[in-house]
């Protein structure tokens, strides 16, 4: 079957001269349809670069990026958006501090010209489980769990098949994180989707996603099951540490 | 699983306004719109400075019905009268009421004001939006512009223009215009590089929205604030600039009773009939006070950042 | 835990808001001594207003009152605003979140240390120097002549954590308020900073309170464990108990962690339960 998304060796670059640092490595993986793949590493490895890259906000990489079995374009097409789609890290910054959330989630539906506007934004509200009445507020009067099912909502109306989520817990207390992440989880299996989930959080991602990259230094050192991590069975020396850190048993 | 907002819309005006939930695009702004009028009203100086201000624009409109007197008409045996009932601002050296020539020049000030606006608040924003989002050749060229203008006093830039223009108060517009965009410039240019670098801006990219959707709806809004803010406060100084323009006689020509033309023509009696300098400068002060105390007042109007 | 180093009774914190004023901190008592007390809780409950409050360090505009606030034989309470500068860092130190906002950026490593040693004890700007030097020996900084030249943007966060937890100790304080001090850190750094504080405050004698929202780790760091919701103490139980934590709202958030060693279909969402605040244990 011909992978939803597959990076071949991705190249980034950050800098020149003797600042130049390879930000990602030589990067490869294949995310099956419907399938939730997660890359797993901590701050500086180079996770979220492969996810910008994938976007094209940062098209200047080398190596492929194949969206179902296509190279993609640089730059990316509107045609592009319409299938792989992201949601971003911060709540607090990914949407418009000054626009009503009705604008932020009417904008992708003017630039792709879709009919019934309000009607999708009602809609895509209740998928996300908010009342309609959130689409006349400001960023400001939200929470940072309610923030980020906007973001999702905002992520879901072009109705994409391949979702991108960049740490999209990671800001959010646990209690809230638990409800974003049902969310997510029964986003995909209803409607098919399939997620490439970036986050420095093992729990997270043994949780939500079947394989898993992992990532340090720029290089994927490792790809294994989510059984495996939960089990312990990790080959290179860095995932081990990673989950001993994770279970809370590095120390005395 | 659905979030419900608070409790339901309240009957009166107030309750719709302050109701902790709007159920319409409408209620929502004018909630946004309450909340700052709120805030403005909590700066007692801003709200001074919007009074006097509100006061200057209802002189400039019925000033012509609240005085018996023309004020171009000379009568030169009522010349250099000191402020008394019949002329509270006393006489110049025409025999034209002073009051009457100040309740005109309002209009001409004022016009004045919102003419540079205008005309330097749009192109300041535009060129630092861009310059700031677009980055690369189009910031530097529109940069080394602004330092060209900027690289010359705001008052020696106008005389400049009118002397190649020609004196008139169009003319005094049109050359402090374009000697108050470069400020306003920079500023949204500033405001333009730490937006373009954020997530929403990102977040836009990926809707699939054009460069000149990004600039117009997402970064100029950022920018707005700021600039309305600097505008405002810069304000006095066009104002004292339009003034100094009069004053040096290549702004509004006689017998127009600009407020500058006018300090600038009462100048030589300034020792035997100080009446004559002092009201149109006491004019001049506190309408820039004025547009300053209110400048002030708007910046905690318009950032709503901690909200 | 024979002596008890701070007590606080009833402590209760109010900021002015629209309408009136909104209670931070719902009158909560506890005491610490030479132990590792933890304090957890979500965004809003409290926890950091609690630390906060104890160092005095809340905004002017913060309505605070409390029927004791004892460090040892000192009121805090009425101790003035002089008393205060030199009890914070002296005795009573604090250890942030983020050594990038927390260390001054314009003065060296080496700048920040001997001037909190100055600060607090009488010594000559040499033995300040010396003290340094040990101090960012004990904190496991393999190089400490090197590091104290650098400044702080040119420090890791693991780094720049273990030099802020050097410049907090220095002066022997006797109690450390440490305010999710590993929760900017990558997780495989977070075990050994942690390492490196109790071991500071072990060696010291001193008492640690660890404000954090991570369950599993203050479980495992630390002796006690004070849990905290809507400015409320919910339960006070011993950390090793904490994942059998029989409270409603500790139960919810445990359960609301994704669990590590076995898969579940769904997580289990916390109904926020106003009876909760009526449970406390």
């Amino acid at each position: 079957m011909t992978p939803a998304v597959e990076i071949r060796d991705l190249t980034i670059t950050f800098g020149q001269g003797r600042a130049r640092v390879k930000a990602v490595d030589s990067a490869s993986f294949r995310a099956a349809p419907g399938e939730a793949f997660g890359i797993i590493g901590e701050s500086g490895s180079g996770k979220s670069t492969i996810l910008r890259a994938i976007t094209g906000l940062n098209d200047d990489y080398t190596g492929d990026v194949l969206i179902d079995g296509q190279q993609a374009q640089k730059p990316r097409t509107k045609a592009f958006f319409k299938t792989v789609q992201m949601v971003f890290q911060d709540p607090y910054g990914s949407l418009h501090p000054r626009r009503m959330i009705r604008a932020t989630l009417a904008e992708p539906l003017e630039i792709h010209r879709f009919d019934r506007k309000d009607d999708r934004i009602a809609q895509v509200l209740n998928d996300v489980g908010l009342a309609p009445e959130f689409a006349y507020r400001y960023p400001h009067q939200l929470s940072g769990g309610q923030r980020q099912r906007v973001a999702v909502a905002r992520a879901l109306l072009l109705e994409p098949r391949i979702l991108l989520l960049d740490e999209p817990t990671s800001a959010l207390d646990v209690s809230v994180q638990a409800g974003v992440l049902n969310l997510l989880d029964r986003l995909r299996r209803d409607r098919g989707l399939t997620y490439v989930m970036v986050s420095h959080d093992l729990r997270v991602i043994a949780h939500m996603c079947s394989r898993v990259a992992v990532m340090t230094q720029g290089r994927i050192v490792e790809e294994l099951s989510a059984d495996a991590l939960r089990d312990q069975r990790a080959e290179t020396e860095y995932t081990q540490q990673l989950i001993r850190a994770s279970r809370g048993t590095a120390h005395a | 699983m659905t979030d419900l907002p608070g409790s339901p819309p309240q009957s009166t005006l107030r309750g719709w306004l302050e109701a902790p939930g709007a159920t319409s695009p409408g209620q929502a702004r004018a909630q946004a719109a309450w909340r700052s009028w709120q805030r403005l009203v909590a700066n007692k100086a801003a709200l001074a400075g919007l009074i006097v201000l509100l006061a200057l624009i209802f002189l400039a409109v019925f000033g012509p019905a609240l005085t018996p007197y023309d004020p171009m008409a000379q009568n030169l045996s009522e010349r250099l009268l000191p402020p008394s009932g019949a002329h509270p601002f006393g006489t110049d050296d025409l025999g034209r009421d002073i009051m009457t020539r100040i309740l005109y020049g309002a209009r001409i000030t004022l016009m004045m004001a919102a003419l540079v606006a205008v005309i330097a608040g749009p192109i300041g924003l535009i060129v630092g939006a861009t310059a700031g989002y677009l980055g690369g050749w189009t910031d530097i060229v529109a940069m080394r512009v602004v330092d060209i203008f900027l690289s010359f006093p705001s008052l020696i830039l106008a005389l400049a223009f009118v002397a190649a223009l020609g004196p008139g108060i169009e003319n005094a517009v049109i050359a402090i215009a374009l000697s108050a965009w470069p400020p306003i410039a920079r500023l949204a240019r500033a405001e333009a590089l730490t937006v373009r670098k954020s997530d929403y801006i990102a977040a836009a990219r990926i809707q699939g929205a054009s460069r000149f959707r990004l600039i117009l709806r997402h970064v100029m809004p950022v920018c707005l604030p700021s600039v309305v803010i600097r505008i405002t406060l810069n304000m006095a100084g066009i104002i004292l600039t339009a003034a100094g323009l009069g004053f040096l006689g290549l702004g509004a020509q006689p017998p127009s009773p600009e407020w500058g033309a006018m300090l600038a023509s009462g100048r030589q009696f300034m020792l035997t009939s100080w009446w004559l300098a002092a009201i149109p400068g006491a004019a001049i002060m506190v309408v820039s006070l004025a547009f300053n105390l209110l400048g002030d007042g708007l910046r905690d109007v318009l950032d709503p950042r901690d909200d | 835990m024979t002596d008890t180093l701070l007590e606080i009774e009833n402590l209760r914190v109010a900021y002015p808001s629209a309408h009136g004023y909104t209670d931070a901190l719902r009158g909560i008592s506890f005491s610490v001594g030479r132990e590792r007390l933890g304090i957890v809780g979500e965004s809003g409950s409290g926890k950091s207003t609690a630390g906060r409050a104890a160092m005095r360090l809340l905004p002017p505009k913060a309505r605070v009152s409390a029927d004791r606030l004892q460090l040892q034989e000192i009121d805090l309470l009425a101790a003035s605003e002089r008393q205060m500068r030199e009890i914070r860092g002296g005795r009573l130190a604090m250890v942030l979140q983020d050594p990038r906002y927390a260390l001054n950026p314009m003065k060296t490593v080496m700048a920040q240390i001997t001037e909190s040693c100055r600060l607090h004890t009488k010594c000559s700007r040499a033995e300040a120097r010396d003290q340094a030097l040990d101090m960012l020996e004990a904190v496991h900084i393999r190089d400490p002549r090197r590091v104290a030249r650098l400044y702080p943007h040119e420090l890791s966060g693991g780094m720049g954590q273990r030099v802020m937890i050097a410049m907090m100790l220095i002066a022997k304080p006797q109690l450390v308020i440490a305010d999710e001090p590993t929760s900017a850190l990558d997780v495989t750094v977070r075990g050994q900073i942690l390492d490196i504080l109790n071991e500071r405050v072990e060696a010291e004698g001193a008492g640690l309170i660890l404000i954090s929202h991570d369950l599993p780790l203050v479980a495992d760091f630390c002796d006690r464990v004070l849990v905290m919701y809507g400015g409320q103490i919910m339960e006070e139980l011993a950390a090793r108990d904490l994942s059998a934590a029989r409270h409603p709202y500790t139960v919810a958030l445990n359960e609301s962690l994704p669990p590590l060693d076995r898969k579940v279909a769904e997580l289990t969402v916390p109904e926020h339960d106003p009876k909760w605040l009526e449970q406390r244990r």
